[in-house]
């Protein structure tokens, strides 16, 4: 008894710090260093220590030249605030084409959903970067749905609406950019709406019905409200992620769509300025704070264990 | 409740629509890596081309092999500490600092990968410059990729630990069985199809990643994705295509079987309870 009991109390410090402190060498502590490198100076090629000795005096230098230069620059300014834009847009057209999906494979015959959930999944297991490159030879001059679009002149809506630059140019531009984000990340709304709404009690619409409710007053004021946490956590793995989206902006958005994790990139592969690239990073997870602390709590919630 | 007609057919049309829409990019990869074109997306007849030119792509050759091997051990390791986290949230309910710890296994889901490779980078700079090692490489990326795959392990994980039924640990230990033979001899069997969807996720990720790859690659540790990657940025590459297609079809036969077999076992599984019940 006694030999298990501590069997058991060391396997579970093991089980617990393994993880633990793996996480904190690889997650935190390189952010506490994004967060020093970011009011370093550069010395050259390489970033001054914070903290230095001169003679036989100690001295620390912080310069926050860089977020002060970050807030009254307007080009990071309206960089940011474009990248939350198209986010949020993606956010919003995932959610719409979304939730209509989920809602309809949750209420699928039950053999066949294990099929449906599948194929939703198959697109998600394939690579991610060639299904972005894909959409490049589709918008693309010939492409398949090029051609469809300007078959039908949506191109002069879109052009119209500010979209694309002009009819027949729909590559390198905010729509292009938004449909391939909206195409990435509609699995991740999907996967969580399903699961939340496949798990409703549907006697409570029945409940509903009995007591007069038209489908759609039951559905507005039923089934949606009882999906909350699927909408949310759907919406902050689509939002989240887009805000600092890197590669899809790079192959499908052109230069003129702002996105700060290309501005991130640049600053660190191009301009080597890693103190900026730094506080780039930095401004951008306070950006992000809010819905990753919403994120955090929702997947806490959805994990507990039910006793 | 019964749905109406106009229900069913819109619910119908929505999916199929939603269908198209997510897989109409994946048929046309495949059918332009045949295409005998100069103009990379226009049909002009059928070729084997890009497939010969990609055989002799040394460059593409070398760069999948690291891939391979960066993901392999990628996935392996992902499983192990996925397991413990998923283990420490799931049976320990209460330890000091739990809230950070969760925090922590399920911000990489979300966090943007150029923050996220941007801080391992200047990390590893930082004790390289004190210690002299380790040089940015393949070990760096695997570093890298873990904490992602780690992050995704957990998630697939966790979701069947919880799952499961908590008596029949209680009972083989009540028949004196040690902590660690409980493990071996009955959670893990028990989640083993879990283990097995993890593995075969972190996989995939890892052999997908171009982020953190780029900030943490050194000089001749160049992965698949950033080959692609590079190419890709520069315009429409049919040998890109035959790429894609080939991992298509090895990603799509990997997973219909594995499901099949996850399908089997489970049908098995429910059908010796049922016979262990009756008995």
């Amino acid at each position: 008894m006694k030999a298990w009991l501590s069997g058991l109390i060391n396997g579970r410090s093991a089980v617990i710090g393994i993880p633990y402190v793996w996480l904190l060498v690889f997650f935190l502590f390189p952010f506490l260093i994004v967060m020093k490198i970011s009011v370093s100076e550069m010395d050259g090629v390489v970033f001054k220590d914070l903290v230095s000795v001169t003679d036989d005096a100690i001295s620390l230098t912080l310069k926050f030249s860089n977020y002060i230069f970050i807030t009254q620059d307007d080009l990071y300014f309206t960089t940011y605030l474009s990248s939350i834009k198209y986010a949020a847009v993606t956010t919003a057209l995932c959610l719409i084409l979304g939730y209509p999906f989920a809602y309809f494979m949750a209420r699928a015959k039950p053999t066949v959903q294990p099929a449906l959930l599948m194929l939703v999944m198959l697109p998600f297991w394939t690579s991610f970067l060639l299904r972005v490159y894909a959409w490049k030879g589709l918008l693309s001059e010939n492409g398949w749905v090029y051609d469809a679009i300007t078959g039908i002149g949506l191109d002069q809506w879109l052009a119209a609406g500010g979209l694309i630059s002009s009819p027949g140019q729909l590559m390198n531009s905010p729509f292009s950019l938004v449909l391939g984000m909206t195409y990435t990340y509609l699995p991740f709304m999907i996967l969580p709406l399903y699961s939340n709404l496949s798990k409703m009690d549907l006697r409570l619409l029945e409940a509903a019905t009995d007591l007069g409710a038209t489908p759609f007053v039951a559905f507005w004021t039923i089934t949606v409200p009882l999906s909350k946490a699927g909408i949310i956590a759907g919406s902050m793995l689509v939002l989240i992620p887009c805000v600092g989206e890197f590669v899809i902006p790079e192959l499908l958005g052109g230069p003129q769509t702002l996105m700060i994790g290309r501005v991130l990139w640049d600053e660190f592969f191009s301009n080597n300025d890693w103190p900026m690239a730094s506080t780039v990073a930095v401004v951008m997870v306070l950006l992000i704070l809010v819905p990753l602390a919403i994120f955090n709590k929702y997947q806490a919630e959805a994990n507990e264990v039910r006793q | 409740m019964k749905g109406s007609a106009f229900n069913r057919w819109f619910g119908a049309g929505w999916m199929t629509m939603g269908f198209v829409f997510l897989y109409l990019p994946i048929l046309a990869l495949v059918v332009f890596s045949f295409n005998d074109s100069p103009v990379p997306n226009l049909w002009r007849g059928f070729t084997l081309k890009w497939y010969s030119a990609l055989a002799a792509d040394d460059e593409m050759i070398s760069a999948f092999m690291l891939s391979m091997k960066v993901a392999f051990f990628t996935a392996c390791a992902s499983l192990v500490l996925g397991t413990l986290a998923a283990f420490a949230l799931v049976k320990y309910s209460r330890f000091s600092g739990r809230t950070l710890f969760s925090g922590m296994v399920n911000a990489p889901l979300v966090m943007p990968e150029v923050i996220v490779g941007l801080s391992l980078l200047l990390m590893l700079v930082s004790v390289q410059r004190a210690l002299g090692f380790p040089e940015r490489g393949s070990l760096t990326i695997w570093m890298g990729h873990l904490l992602l795959g780690m992050a995704y392990a957990t998630v697939v994980i966790q979701a069947r630990l919880k799952e499961l039924n908590p008596q029949l640990e209680e009972a083989a230990m009540d028949l004196g069985a040690r902590p660690w033979q409980v493990f071996t001899l009955v959670t893990l069997p028990m989640i083993s199809q879990s283990l097995m969807s993890a593995w075969l996720l972190t996989f995939t990720l890892s052999l997908d990643d171009v982020v953190l790859s780029a900030f943490l690659s050194g000089p001749g540790s160049t992965t698949l994705p950033l080959v692609i990657f590079s190419r890709a940025r520069l315009g429409l590459n049919p040998t890109v295509n035959a790429v894609a297609t080939m991992i298509v079809v090895v990603v799509a036969i990997g997973v219909v079987l594995a499901s099949y077999f996850i399908a089997r076992a489970e049908r098995n599984r429910t059908l010796e309870i049922a016979q262990a019940n009756r008995a």
